[in-house]
């Protein structure tokens, strides 16, 4: 969305939408499904109100970005630059880091729409592959391929982040 | 035989467990030798399962005044009997 403003009028704009529509839910997916679906819709025609449209498909093919991992591993494809062993082996263990809530937040917000929006529902929504090209109209490739990069661009940052002790 | 680069780009994939069983054996092949692989992996497991449990952001602002009236309109609307308003 162009900024804050307009997206809480899409999210506005998406109760309306739910709240109405409501009567006629089928129930050919699930409640949340059904409504980010509604979400995204808005959003969309907001987008190209405001002359903003994003294509979550086009952006993300196999071969549109070349991986950040390339300075890592040699040309035979093996590690140069190995991973940095973490001592954090947990979840918890990770976010009771200062401030790696909101660092993980910000390198989200730093990716992508694709690959933000395709993360933010699989692993901060839980939903499941389906559901999440459903919700944004996208093949099964190109979900794969967003989730891949935006996991491993995060990883990458959380690396970084985890080493400044 | 697959290679270091060929894990990293499944690395997601197979945390899902989203790959074909044939796939998964190779890549489970290579992680028996390979101790880089296990511990990039095994991060990126730990990166998805963190943004799990990721506490939500929330909104400082106050909800909006339309939206509560909607909400309250449609809220009404569903209690037939209520006629206090």
């Amino acid at each position: 969305m162009a900024d804050h403003g307009a997206a809480e009028e899409v999210v506005q704009d998406t109760w309306v939408g739910v709240i109405k529509g409501l009567p006629l839910f089928e129930r050919r997916a699930s409640l949340k499904t059904w409504i980010f679906r509604i979400l995204v819709n808005r959003a969309r025609t907001r987008g190209v109100r405001d002359g903003r449209m994003i294509n979550f498909s086009a952006l993300e093919t196999p071969d549109s970005e070349p991986s950040i991992l390339n300075d890592r591993l040699s040309a035979n494809g093996r590690w140069v630059q190995p991973p940095t062993l973490w001592a954090e082996q947990d979840p918890e263990a990770v976010l009771l880091r200062d401030e790696t809530a909101d660092f993980l937040h910000e390198a989200i917000d730093q990716l992508p729409p694709a690959q933000r929006a395709v993360v933010m529902l699989r692993d901060v929504h839980g939903a499941d592959a389906k559901e999440v090209c459903n919700i944004l109209g996208i093949t099964e490739t190109n979900q794969r391929v967003s989730l891949h990069r935006a996991r491993t661009k995060i990883r990458a940052a959380l690396e970084n982040h985890l080493k400044r002790r | 035989m697959l290679n270091c680069r060929d894990i990293t780009e499944r690395a997601s994939a197979y945390v899902d467990a989203a790959l074909p069983w044939r796939m998964r054996l190779q890549m489970w092949m290579h992680l028996a030798m390979c101790r880089f692989c296990r511990a990039y992996v095994r991060q990126m497991a730990l990166v998805s399962h963190t943004l799990s449990r990721l506490p939500r952001q929330r909104s400082d602002r106050p909800v909006p005044e339309a939206l509560v009236t909607i909400f309250r309109d449609a809220h009404r609307a569903r209690l037939p009997g209520d006629t206090s308003q």
